[in-house]
């Protein structure tokens, strides 16, 4: 839809058009992933996963194609990047039906996300999630 | 032969015995249901679904479909909050419906602008739009609407024992195939570690880029995503009641919280809906299976996943019990594109015994192409499917590249050829042996990998049991194995290309770049709906295949040729030769036996063609003719004919060269004809049509038929029974082939030639 002379959907692929616009977590370019690397130890675990500043590039462009949910989505995900497995996890569960007892406790978790890593998006998702649940009743314990 | 009836069915029967043949058919297996809205039995409209409507008050949506904010549950607030675009939905909501479904299949209409009023369209509104559509209408807004250009395929990679070899041999055969995505899942769930390791190495051989998941419980799928072990997630289950919902353990927001995460980790990931889920679950609320799906569809936008795998799926077979079901399955994958969203169209569940209702159940979704055709096709056999056994599966994997090549079109697949094929399972299962031994996974024995190699599925394997794969499992989770260190073993041990393959998709993962709407990875490049985008607007837009591709998807298995054709019958088409017991002598010219039986043969008859369709030499043809005429009290004389090859003129040239007036034709595949002087020339008197079919005995029956008219009687006719074969699928290439050779010999200027019949044995024995 976007006219611009210059868009952010010119940038995708990313690692074909814009491959200096990402790195590993560890700040490695993307042509240092290579066999020989992998092989010599110089590339680990911590290098194969996305960056924060990747996903906000790929909501730029999602929201460039007109794609704005999906963009929100990479938003968050975004948010999420440095926030632990368990954290994650454990607040998946808390979001499941019956699992937080009261609108306080989705309310913490959406605090803690937003003061320990700044997942200001995810936060907002969880206020959200609170509120509905008071109104239908989903604080109830199911099992 | 006989009259008497195929089964001893009792004649007092009052009923007419084809419904008993009919009872017998594999359709008959299917239960059919019928519309109940009270018992959730609706499809595209129930009485209690809700009128569209739509209330924006202050950016803020106030009222949808009938329902006041304040009593939104949990869906409709999603939506209401997520999917609603405010600055659309009054436009959108005041267009006469009939007119958006007539712009769904306007090629004048661009996609993108459809997609711009879904954003302001209410479930109810999308459910009713579509429902205006006829099925063919809706193939075709489907072919429009879906996201992106190139079509592709997922494939179910699973076996009934868990087994490791298998897994890594079958998903190399997949790839091989051309799926884009492997999906694979367990008997038992504790061996879900080792059959994603057993997955990403056999689905690294041979290509790369292929996308593979392992459908497990959430939790533990992120983790073995984290682990590289996994580039893609589907189990994003949502429902279209929020007691479904509930009961599914979850909400929109816990949905929407575990999309972002599976994206956080650089992992691509789609919801799972589809019609009758929540009929299955028992909280239908008396809607319609359209509405609720199209509440699912606008959540999954909502909540920002880039696609969905809908069409039915678990609940397909359900909703194609019901009288317009199939329709309706496609109708929710129009929805999907229609909201912009990645869609892998169900046809992953067997919707029916009945061949010919699978076959049609495809049919529009080969036409129209999909993100992913089947969201689950199954690549193993029936039985080793651990998903249940899918709309397609291995054994019908050749039939599915047959549609492709009949309709030329691109459903995803690519035929694959013996030796290729055997040459990746040795080399993905030693391949995983190899991964095994160097990651201390244990060794294989070599009996193990081989009676895997051959196998068709695991009921002819000695290989891993599930219960001795558990243990395996539990040590790839306990000591934290990576896809990485999955690259090192693989290198280490001269598995370079394969490991080159697994660290492809592994670069993937930092440019996030396959998390876009409808991505898939094809020769190490993304393609997805921003960089390929259907642009379907009419003839010569689109997709249509590139000729190599083409060509690809018409290398299936026995394919004729002419040379082929021409080999297999023993035929040099250039070399015209005459046989030794028809010898050419002279012009033949008109007999005045009365009771003589002229046999008139083609232009290639024993010269470049000596066998019939059914495989009969033409030496034993020609004596059990002349054996009949001579049983029959006839006299027997062979004339060739060089100015027709036509069966009917064969004939008749023939009777007016006999002195009785009773003639034969006869072409070199077989087909004969009894033909009388002073006919027309379609009007002949008996005729055998089926050349395959047509037996010796035959022959000669027709043989004694002819000289018996040759004394004024009126034998009965010669029949050759047919048993329905579809002999012009079975023949028609080779007749065609065959036939050619007999035309290209014509010479209208060469009068009959008389033939000497010099059998090897006399035609009376030899007919015997």
């Amino acid at each position: 839809m976007s006219a611009k002379p210059l868009s952010d959907l010119d940038l995708y692929p990313v690692a074909e058009k814009a491959p200096e616009r990402v790195t590993t977590p560890t700040g490695k370019p993307l042509s240092a992933l290579t066999l020989e690397a992998v092989l010599a130890g110089e590339v680990g675990n911590e290098d194969i996963a996305i960056t924060p500043e990747a996903l906000i590039l790929q909501a730029n462009i999602a929201r460039a194609a007109g794609r704005a949910t999906l963009a929100a989505n990479f938003e968050r995900a975004a948010d999420l990047v440095r926030v632990p497995q368990d954290l994650i996890l454990d607040t998946y569960e808390l979001l499941r039906p019956g699992r937080a007892e009261n609108v306080q406790q989705l309310l913490d978790r959406a605090a803690l996300l937003r003061r320990d890593y700044g997942a200001e998006r995810v936060a907002a998702l969880i206020e959200e999630a609170a509120a509905v649940y008071a109104r239908r009743g989903l604080f109830v314990k199911r099992y | 032969m006989t009259d008497m009836p195929p089964k001893a069915e009792p004649q007092s029967s009052n009923r007419w015995r084809r419904f008993a043949e009919w009872d017998e058919r594999p359709l008959r297996y299917d239960l059919f249901a019928a519309e109940n809205p009270e018992a959730g039995f609706s499809v595209f409209r129930s009485p209690y679904d809700p009128a569209p409507s739509l209330s924006v008050e202050g950016g803020r949506v106030t009222v949808m479909d009938g329902k006041a904010e304040a009593d939104f549950d949990i869906l409709d607030a999603f939506i209401a909050a997520h999917h609603i675009d405010p600055a659309m939905a009054e436009t959108a909501m005041a267009m006469d419906p009939g007119e958006i479904a007539r712009m769904l299949v306007d090629i004048n209409v661009p996609r993108q602008e459809l997609e711009a009023l879904a954003r302001g369209l209410t479930p109810a509104r999308l459910a009713e739009v579509v429902g205006r559509l006829s099925a063919l209408e809706i193939a075709f807004a489907y072919s429009k609407m879906r996201q992106r250009q190139t079509p592709g395929n997922q494939a179910h990679v699973t076996n009934a024992k868990d087994d490791p070899l298998q897994l890594a041999a079958d998903a190399a055969v997949a790839v091989a195939l051309g799926f884009d995505e492997i999906e694979t899942t367990m008997r038992v769930s504790s061996n879900s570690w080792a059959n994603a390791l057993a997955c990403t190495v056999g689905a690294a051989v041979g290509r790369g880029g292929v996308l593979f998941q392992c459908s497990i419980e959430e939790a533990e799928e992120l983790q073995i995503g984290l682990a590289g072990l996994a580039s893609y997630a589907e189990t994003v289950s949502v429902y279209g009641t929020e007691r479904a919902f509930i009961d599914g353990d979850d909400t929109p927001w816990s949905k929407a919280l575990l999309t972002a995460a599976y994206a956080s980790r650089g992992i691509k990931a789609r919801c799972t809906s589809g019609a009758a889920a929540e009929l299955l679950m028992g909280f239908h609320e008396q809607r319609s299976l359209l509405y609720l799906e199209a509440r699912c569809l606008c959540l999954q936008r909502a909540m920002g996943v880039q696609g969905t795998q809908n069409g039915g799926i678990d609940g397909a077979p359900l909703t194609a019990s019901m009288a317009g079901g199939v329709r309706e399955l496609m109708a929710e994958n129009l929805i999907a594109v229609w909201l912009g969203l990645e869609c892998a169209s169900g046809n992953d569940c067997r919707t029916s015994e009945s061949e010919i209702r699978v076959g049609a159940k495809i049919t529009p979704y080969l036409l129209a192409g999909s993100d992913l055709i089947c969201s689950g096709f199954g690549s193993i056999k029936k039985y080793d499917n651990s998903f249940n056994p899918s709309l397609f599966n291995g054994e019908e994997i050749e039939d599915y590249l047959l549609l492709q090549r009949d309709f030329q079109t691109d459903g995803g697949l690519t035929p694959v050829e013996e030796d290729q094929v055997l040459g990746l399972r040795v080399r993905a299962v030693e391949a995983l042996a190899a991964v095994m031994d160097e990651l201390g996974l244990g060794t294989v024995p070599r009996a193990r990998m081989m009676s895997v190699v051959f196998a068709s599925g695991s009921e002819e394997t000695q290989s891993y049991s599930a219960g001795e794969v558990t243990p395996i499992s539990a040590a790839i989770k306990a000591r934290g194995i990576t896809a990485l260190d999955v690259v090192r073993a693989l290198a280490r041990r001269g598995y370079t290309e394969e490991a080159e393959n697994l660290l492809l998709m592994l670069r993937q993962r930092i440019s996030g770049d396959y998390l876009q709407t409808s991505a898939l990875v094809r020769d190490g490049r993304v393609l997805s709906a921003i960089n390929d985008p259907n642009d379907y607007r009419g003839p010569g837009t689109g997709y249509r295949m590139p000729e190599p591709r083409w060509q690809a998807v018409q290398g299936i298995r026995n394919v004729l040729t002419r040379e082929r054709v021409l080999a297999a019958e023993n035929v040099v088409a250039e070399a015209v030769g005459e046989a030794d017991w028809l010898v050419p002598a002279g012009v033949a010219a008109k007999g005045s036996d009365p009771h003589e039986v002229v046999i008139g043969v083609s232009p290639a008859f024993a010269r470049q063609l000596h066998q019939t369709t059914a495989g009969h030499a033409l030496s034993d043809v020609v004596a059990a003719l002349v054996g009949g005429i001579e049983a029959g009290g006839g006299t027997a004389r062979v004339v060739r004919m060089m100015h027709t090859a036509d069966t009917s003129f064969l004939g008749l040239a023939a009777a007016r060269l006999s002195g009785s007036g009773f003639g034969i034709g006869i072409q070199a595949k077989g087909t004969t004809v009894l033909h009388q002087a002073d006919r027309m020339p379609h009007m002949n008197l008996e005729l055998f049509s089926n050349a395959p079919l047509t037996g010796l005995e035959h022959y000669r029956a027709l043989g004694r038929n002819a000289a018996r008219h040759t004394f004024g009687e009126a034998p009965e006719p010669v029949m050759v029974p047919t048993h329905g074969e579809a002999l012009g699928a079975r023949f028609h290439v080779r007749v065609a082939l065959l036939y050619a050779i007999e035309t290209g010999l014509i010479d209208l200027t060469v009068h009959p030639i008389e033939l000497n019949y010099r059998p090897a044995r006399p035609a009376t024995e030899a007919a015997q």
